[in-house]
C-alpha cells in the first residue's frame, strides 16, 4: 500500500517562482505503451495515459475500436496485451489483490443471477470484497429506485432494473477506481442523471472513473481518451 | 484537505477473509441450484435410468448383475457427473457473475474450490446416497454395496475437481460438450479402474485398504492441484471471451 510519502513532487523550482507549485497527485492507474491485437488487427498501440485521482475520463471511439477491450485489459480480465500497467506507480501484476480491492468493474454483462433476488445478488457480489450489512444493501437498492423489489427474483425485473441492481454497488462502493463499460445502457433519464452525479461525486472525493458510453456524457472537467480505428490512439 | 490526502483516505481498507468469500460463493451456488430444481434432477435421473436399463438390455441374471453391478454403477455415476459439468461455469459466464468472481480480491483457486464443492454436493453426493438402493437392484451383496458407496464417496469429488479444469478450459467454445468429454474422460479412467477394482477386491474377500488409500491419494492430488489448474484455465477462457 502506498502511503502519502509516495506522492510524486514536481522538481523544486521554488527559487525561480514566487508561489509554491501545487503537488501533482500520483496517478492511480498508469498505462505505458499498451498494445493489443485482436484477430490479427491492431486495436491500439503505443497507448499511454495516466488516470489521476479526481478525474472522470470518457473512453471514446467508434464501434469496434477497442473500448471494451481496453477496460477489460485495465481490469485484468484480458491478458492479450503488451506494455505496462501500473497501480499507484507499481506494476499491477505485483499488487493484484490490492488492485482488485480498490477497483470496481462493471461490464456489459451486469453480473446478476436471474434466479436470485436483488438483495441476494448484491450480497453475493460483496461477499468476497468487504462486509456490508443487509440494511446498507437494502438502502443502496432503494437508492437506485428498487424499493419494494428487494425480494423479487431478478428474472422478473426489466433490463433496466437488472442493471440498476448492478449499479447499486456504486452507492456502497469504497473502491476509488471505477471502470464502467456502457453503464448507461437501458437506464432512463433520471437514472442517467443520478449516475452522472455519482461519477462526479467519486471524482470529487479523490477517486477516478473511466467510462465508455455512447450516451452524450458531458461532465465539467471530463477527460477524453480517444481510440482510433486500428491506428495510434491519442489522449487529450 | 488536498486531493492527495483525500485519496490516501479513500483506498479501500476493509477486507474479507478468504473463508468468508468461499462461503459466499458456496451459498450463492446452492441457492441458485435450489431455485432450479429440475437441473438438479437431471444427473440423478440419468444415473437411475442407465442402471435400470442395463438389466433390461443385457441380462437380468443374478450371476451377471452381481458381477457387473459395481461397474455399471460406477460408469453411470461417471457419465452423470460428466453430463452436469458444462453447467459448472457456463451460466456464470453468460450472466457476467464469473467476471465478478475473478475480480474479487481473493485467491481465485479457493473460490473455485468453493464452487466445485457446491457442484459435488449437488451432483456427486446425491449419487452416493442413491447408490445403495441401486446396488440392491443389481444384486450386490451388503459388503460390496458398502465398499461401492465408500469408493463413490471418495471418487466423485475427484470427478468434480478434474471436471472443473475441463469445464473452465472449454468455457469460451461453442461446441464445448464433445471437447469437454474428450479432455476429461482419459483423466477419469484411473478413478474408474480403481473404483471398480476396489469393489471387485471386496467381493473376492480381499483387503481393500490399499485400494482405498490409492483413491484417497487421487482425492488429495485433485484437491491440491485441480483448483489451480481450473483457475488458470478460467483466466484464459475469460481473456478470449
Amino acid at each position: 500500500m502506498n502511503t502519502p510519502d509516495a506522492i510524486v513532487h514536481r522538481p523544486d523550482y521554488g527559487a525561480l517562482m514566487s508561489e509554491p507549485l501545487p503537488l501533482i497527485p500520483e496517478p492511480l492507474l498508469q498505462a505505458v505503451n499498451l498494445q493489443c491485437e485482436r484477430d490479427k488487427r491492431i486495436l491500439f498501440r503505443e497507448l499511454s495515459f495516466s488516470i489521476l485521482p479526481g478525474t472522470v475520463t470518457r473512453v471514446e471511439g467508434p464501434n469496434g475500436s477497442g473500448k471494451t477491450t481496453l477496460l477489460r485489459i485495465l481490469a485484468g480480465l484480458n491478458d492479450a496485451w503488451t506494455g505496462e500497467l501500473k497501480w499507484c506507480g507499481a506494476p499491477v501484476a505485483n499488487h493484484r489483490e490490492e488492485f482488485l480491492r480498490n477497483m470496481l468493474y462493471l461490464g456489459h454483462r451486469p453480473g446478476i443471477k436471474p434466479l436470485l433476488t436483488p438483495l441476494e445478488n448484491l450480497r453475493a457480489l460483496m461477499a468476497g470484497r468487504r462486509p456490508v450489512s443487509d440494511a446498507a444493501l437494502s438502502q443502496a437498492l432503494q437508492g437506485t429506485g428498487l424499493a419494494g423489489y428487494e425480494n423479487v427474483p431478478c428474472r422478473n425485473l426489466s433490463a433496466g432494473q437488472q442493471r440498476r441492481v448492478a449499479l447499486a454497488r456504486l452507492l456502497i462502493a469504497d473502491e476509488p477506481l471505477w471502470l464502467l463499460d456502457e453503464v448507461f445502457t437501458a437506464i432512463d433519464a433520471n437514472g442517467v442523471a443520478a449516475i452522472e452525479a455519482l461519477l462526479q461525486q467519486r471524482a470529487a472525493e479523490g477517486g477516478a472513473v473511466l467510462v465508455t458510453t455512447h450516451h452524450d456524457l458531458a461532465l465539467p472537467g471530463m477527460h477524453r481518451l480517444v481510440l482510433g480505428k486500428g491506428g495510434v490512439a491519442d489522449e487529450r | 484537505m488536498n486531493a492527495e490526502t483525500r485519496l490516501a483516505a479513500q483506498l479501500a481498507s476493509s477486507r474479507v477473509g478468504a473463508l468468508a468469500a468461499m462461503k459466499g460463493v458456496f451459498a450463492r451456488d446452492m441457492k441458485v441450484a435450489f431455485r432450479q430444481r429440475q437441473d438438479l434432477l437431471n444427473p440423478l435421473l440419468f444415473f437411475i435410468m442407465v442402471v435400470t436399463l442395463f438389466p433390461l438390455g443385457v441380462s437380468p441374471e443374478v450371476s451377471f448383475l452381481s458381477q457387473a453391478g459395481a461397474g455399471i454403477l460406477w460408469v453411470a455415476a461417471l457419465l452423470s457427473v460428466l453430463l452436469s459439468l458444462d453447467h459448472l461455469f457456463r451460466h456464470d459466464f453468460d450472466d457476467g457473475t464469473l467476471e465478478q468472481l475473478v475480480l474479487q480480491p481473493q485467491p481465485l483457486f479457493l473460490l473455485i474450490l468453493a464452487k466445485t464443492t457446491a457442484h459435488w454436493m449437488l451432483t456427486g453426493l446425491p449419487l452416493v446416497i442413491l447408490a445403495p438402493v441401486l446396488g440392491v437392484m443389481v444384486h450386490l451383496d451388503g459388503n460390496s454395496i458398502a465398499v461401492l458407496c465408500l469408493t463413490l464417496l471418495i471418487g466423485t469429488p475427484v470427478l468434480s475437481l478434474i471436471g472443473a479444469i475441463g469445464a473452465a478450459l472449454t468455457l469460451g467454445l461453442r461446441s464445448a460438450g464433445v471437447l469437454l468429454s474428450l479432455l476429461i474422460i482419459p483423466l477419469y479412467i484411473p478413478v474408474l479402474i480403481f473404483g471398480t477394482g476396489t469393489v471387485a477386491a471386496a467381493a473376492e474377500g480381499a483387503s481393500v485398504g490399499a485400494y482405498l488409500a490409492l483413491m484417497g491419494a487421487f482425492l488429495v492430488l485433485a484437491l491440491t492441484l485441480a483448483p489451480f489448474a481450473a483457475a488458470a484455465a478460467l483466466k484464459i477462457s475469460l481473456s478470449n471471451g
